[in-house]
């Protein structure tokens, strides 16, 4: 099975996710002749927009725009490419049981209660020390991680920027630092804030996206690691047409640039001749040389099944497979004959990011379940209604919801059967029922995504939409795995761009221009 | 599925199939442990042994070495992705001496891989190792099963090893060259044939075979072959005399001469293949395998260290001698691994791991031996010379079909 087709590109993209399509755009843009090689029929991995009910179509996996750092937005030049934004800063809102819901966002538009004396101090406090951490880490983000261990004077000169960085801070913020870097989200908040509401719809942000809950040590990290992303980005954004918008003009980009985008091309495997990839075969049977392949896909799909083990050293294949890549987050659609009430909202107010947690037990309980493969019965939900910034998604009049939904372990114990789903269904509008009593009234249809249908829809092992989960022991330079985390692939000519790379996913983007950029450093 | 053997915490040490006979054949009651089980180190004399090995036939209870069963449709490709040499170019009946590395191409143990049929493998190793092996079938359609407990083997060693066999009634065996193997059958008392895997491999540079069979088929094969070799000097030896023909072999030894990389505990202490002086199993050509870029890199790079062979001055061997330069010590170049008075060669030998600076054939090196004279402890500096290994390989050990003594 060896592949001795021409090297008809510099670099052929596995993958058109967000985190591709900037790699490729990125690579075009550094003068390489690029193919971008999509499995799907539409591009965007799982930034797209599909239609999931007639007439009604939604950003089916991510469906919010805040970590995508400006400066990538306007290398790309994205407003030329027809990027337009649909909302630019949207309001968080914490939903109580009682109406009386708390706006957490600084300017709150709709005028909702905001914290109370102390707690509003003390808020301040926390997004203040939160805003100087984040200035502090996000420059690591941007880079490839160093190297530990080595003598090479670019990765101690890494090693030694993050430490003067955490010095930098100062005794104070650094001592905190270091000494919540590892805590609990629940510890934290204790310390800091008395209402409930706020400590849960804060700690919901910490556990979003990951396998813990806010007991859990290291979601102050997945806390800190999320601000430190939307550091770069200026606020919660939607764009007009949803996150598939997004991934069109990034498309554009790179195609303006010069390079090649194929959809319907699924990659069977990655070709290897004489301890090198030479390219890629299609799942058609085409061959296509390059000097370099860059895959977005997730790790285990990039080395286990794209590569194969036979190419890599047994130490690194068990790393790899040790990934903790399983999705806990699941997505629900709800297309709306009209908008429902909200009591306590008014319609303005309905366009923000509206959470239900509300309060840390209530996460740890809805959390307690998936420990045991279970699914929430009250879960948590971060909710949008993009069609009140964005009306073009639905039939005039109508609107969709869409719901990111916590817990839904991919692992359900005896499977994502269709009465489970429904049941799972049913308790996520019964958990907004209480919020918006006649919401079932006007639901006309749903559509639940489970991580193993994400797993399925957007070719991520284990539905995890980070791909591996960012904590303490997959970050930086042990993301994904060491041997790995540089964006280079042990076998030379590969590289990784994907959310599975640092810094992670999330619709950020940075994994894509920082493999872009090894990959052009390694060829020259 | 992979399997494990039984478990080991039933008894402190476990007893080999030939343990009886071992216990009954010892008169110094010289017990040590190997493996999980208790071996004889000396039953008599280590010279006596010793000149059993390079004069006549020795037998050594083998059975604690570590075996697998390696069978599935992947069975070949994943040997041949962990281990270091080609094992395709070996097919039934043939044997394969390699060592695997980890990913930084650090030695984790050497072995010897047996093919039985296409894609049926069994692989002898020093140490149990099913924790590496269970990661490199990570993506392998195969099955590895510990098998220890089910074989017993003995290595009957020395020049007259196949004058004995051929007496005690094994047919056939003498067609087996170095690195072959085969079924046979040892007549036993009362006539009872004792199927056994004759395999023409060894741990001490001379003829010798080594034989697979089933525990309970132990004891009777010792009885036929010590009845057989009466009158000829056969004797049961224990793991030092062995040790010394392995020093005089050249042969590596874990623990002595390198700790596996999967054991050590400090930075630094793994070695390469390539350090050890094993380049020979490294097969570059045939695809990927475990720690083969490292290795690649390191070969481009030259070893920092390598162990070579010593020719010691004197006759007291440099046991864990520190080698200098100089012969005023100021600066350490190396240290010994393994060291002994060769009885055969007459010669000092010994086994050291050198800085690149002195590995050359010929390069003088001074080592620190410490002598104790009743008790009063003297200090030497004696000369060493490196030489070419193996410092014994008569030509007996590969001649085929074997010298008939």
């Amino acid at each position: 099975m060896i592949s001795s087709a021409p090297a008809r590109y510099d670099s052929i993209v596995v993958g058109a996710g967000h985190n591709g399509l900037v790699c490729a755009a990125y690579l075009a843009r550094g003068g390489r002749r690029v193919l971008v090689l999509e499995a799907a029929e539409r591009l965007g991995g799982a930034a797209v927009t599909r239609e999931f009910a007639p007439g009604f179509r939604v950003s089916a996996c991510a469906h919010l725009l805040h970590l995508m750092p400006a400066t990538l937005m306007r290398d790309l030049r994205l407003a030329e490419q027809g990027l337009e934004l649909a909302h630019t800063g949207l309001d968080t809102v914490a939903l109580a049981p009682d109406g009386e819901h708390l706006s957490l966002g600084p300017q709150n538009p709709a005028g909702l209660a905001q914290a109370s004396d102390a707690d509003g101090a003390a808020l301040e406090d926390w997004h203040a020390q939160l805003e100087r951490f984040a200035r502090a880490l996000h420059p690591v983000l941007t880079r490839t991680p160093p190297r530990l261990g080595t003598e090479a004077w670019r990765d101690q000169l890494a090693l030694l920027d993050l430490g003067w960085r955490l010095r930098r801070l100062g005794r104070r913020d650094m001592r905190e630092l270091l000494r919540i870097g590892g805590m609990s989200i629940h510890d934290v908040l204790e310390e800091r804030f008395s209402l409930p509401l706020l400590k849960g719809a804060l700690a919901l942000d910490a556990v979003l996206g990951t396998n813990y809950g806010p007991r859990s040590p290291g979601t102050v990290f997945a806390l800190l690691y999320r601000a430190a992303a939307a550091q770069g980005a200026q606020a919660l954004m939607l764009p007009r047409g949803g996150l598939g918008a997004l991934s069109e003009a990034l498309a554009q980009a790179a195609r303006a640039a010069g390079a090649e985008i194929r959809t319907r091309s699924p990659v069977a495997h990655i070709s290897v001749h004489a301890d090198h990839v030479t390219g890629v075969v299609l799942a058609s049977g085409e061959e296509i040389g390059a000097a370099s392949v860059v895959s977005s896909a997730d790790p285990k799909t990039t080395f286990l099944k794209l590569l194969g083990v036979e190419h890599l050293d047994a130490g690194f294949v068990r790393r790899v497979t040790q990934v903790r890549s399983r999705g806990l987050a699941a997505k629900l659609h709800l297309a709306l004959d009209r908008l429902p009430q909200f009591p306590g909202l008014t319609e303005q107010a309905l366009g923000a990011r509206l959470l239900v947690a509300p309060s840390t037990d209530y996460i740890e309980r809805a959390y307690n379940h998936a420990k045991y493969d279970e699914f929430s019965r009250a879960p948590i939900l971060e909710v949008t209604i993009p069609t009140l910034a964005d009306p073009g998604l639905a039939p005039a009049g109508k609107h969709v919801m869409s719901v990111i939904v916590q817990y839904a372990p991919y692992k359900l114990a005896g499977g994502w059967q269709p009465a489970q789903r429904q049941a799972f269904t049913d308790g996520v509008i019964e958990t907004l029922g209480a919020y918006a009593p006649q919401l079932r009234a006007v639901i006309h249809s749903a559509e639940l995504l489970t991580p193993t249908d994400i797993e399925q829809e957007f070719r991520i092992t284990g539905g995890h939409w980070h791909h591996a989960e960012l904590a303490l022991d997959q970050f930086l330079m042990v993301r994904p795995v060491p041997g790995a985390a540089q964006y280079q692939a042990p076998l030379p000519g590969l590289f990784l761009c994907g959310a599975g790379s640092h810094p992670g996913g999330g619709v950020m983007g940075l994994a894509g221009r920082n493999a872009a950029r090894q990959v052009i450093s390694a060829a020259a | 599925m992979l399997t494990q053997s039984e478990p080991h915490y039933r008894q402190p040490l476990l007893r080999t199939p030939f343990h009886e006979r071992a216990r009954a054949a010892s008169q110094l009651d010289s017990f040590v442990p190997w493996a999980g089980y208790t071996t004889v180190d000396v039953y008599t004399s280590v010279e006596q042994e010793y000149f059993a090995i390079r004069n006549s036939s020795s037998l050594f209870d083998l059975s604690p070495m570590i075996k697998y069963r390696i069978a599935g449709p992947d069975a070949l490709r994943f040997l041949n992705r962990m281990v270091t040499r080609d094992v395709s170019r070996a097919g039934p009946g043939r044997v394969t001496y390699t060592v695997w590395c980890d990913d930084e191409g650090g030695l984790i143990d050497d072995g010897t891989v047996f093919c039985i049929a296409p894609n049926e493998y069994r692989l002898c190793t020093g140490e149990r190792q099913l924790d590496w092996f269970r990661a490199s079938a990570l993506g392998f359609d195969v099955q590895i099963r510990e098998i220890t407990e089910e074989v017993a083997a003995l290595a009957v060693q020395g020049p007259t090893t196949a004058r004995l066999l051929k007496a005690a009634g094994l047919a056939g065996f003498e067609r087996l060259k170095p690195f072959e193997h085969g079924e046979f059958a040892l007549p036993g008392a009362g006539g009872r044939q004792l199927p056994m895997m004759v395999s023409r491999t060894g741990f001490t540079g001379d003829l010798g075979y080594e034989l697979w069979m089933q525990p309970q088929d132990a004891e009777a094969v010792w009885d036929a072959l010590l009845a057989a070799g009466s009158t000829r000097a056969v004797r049961p030896i224990g793991s030092r005399a062995l040790n010394i023909a392995r020093i005089e072999a050249g042969f590596v030894l874990p623990n002595y001469d390198f700790v596996s990389a999967a054991g050590t505990l400090y930075l630094g202490t793994e070695r390469s293949p390539i350090e050890l002086g094993l380049e020979f199993v490294l097969d570059f050509k045939k695809g990927h395998f475990t720690g083969r870029r490292a290795l690649l890199a390191e070969v481009a790079r030259g070893p920092r260290r390598q162990l070579v062979g010593l020719d010691v001055e004197g006759t007291k061997p440099a046991h864990h001698a520190l080698l200098y330069a100089d012969r005023r010590g100021r600066t350490q170049v190396g240290s010994v691994s393994s060291a002994t008075w060769s009885p055969t060669c007459k010669r000092n030998l010994a086994l050291a791991m050198m800085d690149a600076s002195h590995i050359a054939t010929g390069s003088t090196v001074w080592a620190d031996i410490y002598l104790n004279r009743e008790l009063v402890w003297e200090r030497r500096r004696m000369r060493a010379r490196v030489v070419p290994r193996p410092f014994f390989a008569p030509e007996r050990r590969r001649a085929t079909p074997p010298a008939d003594f």
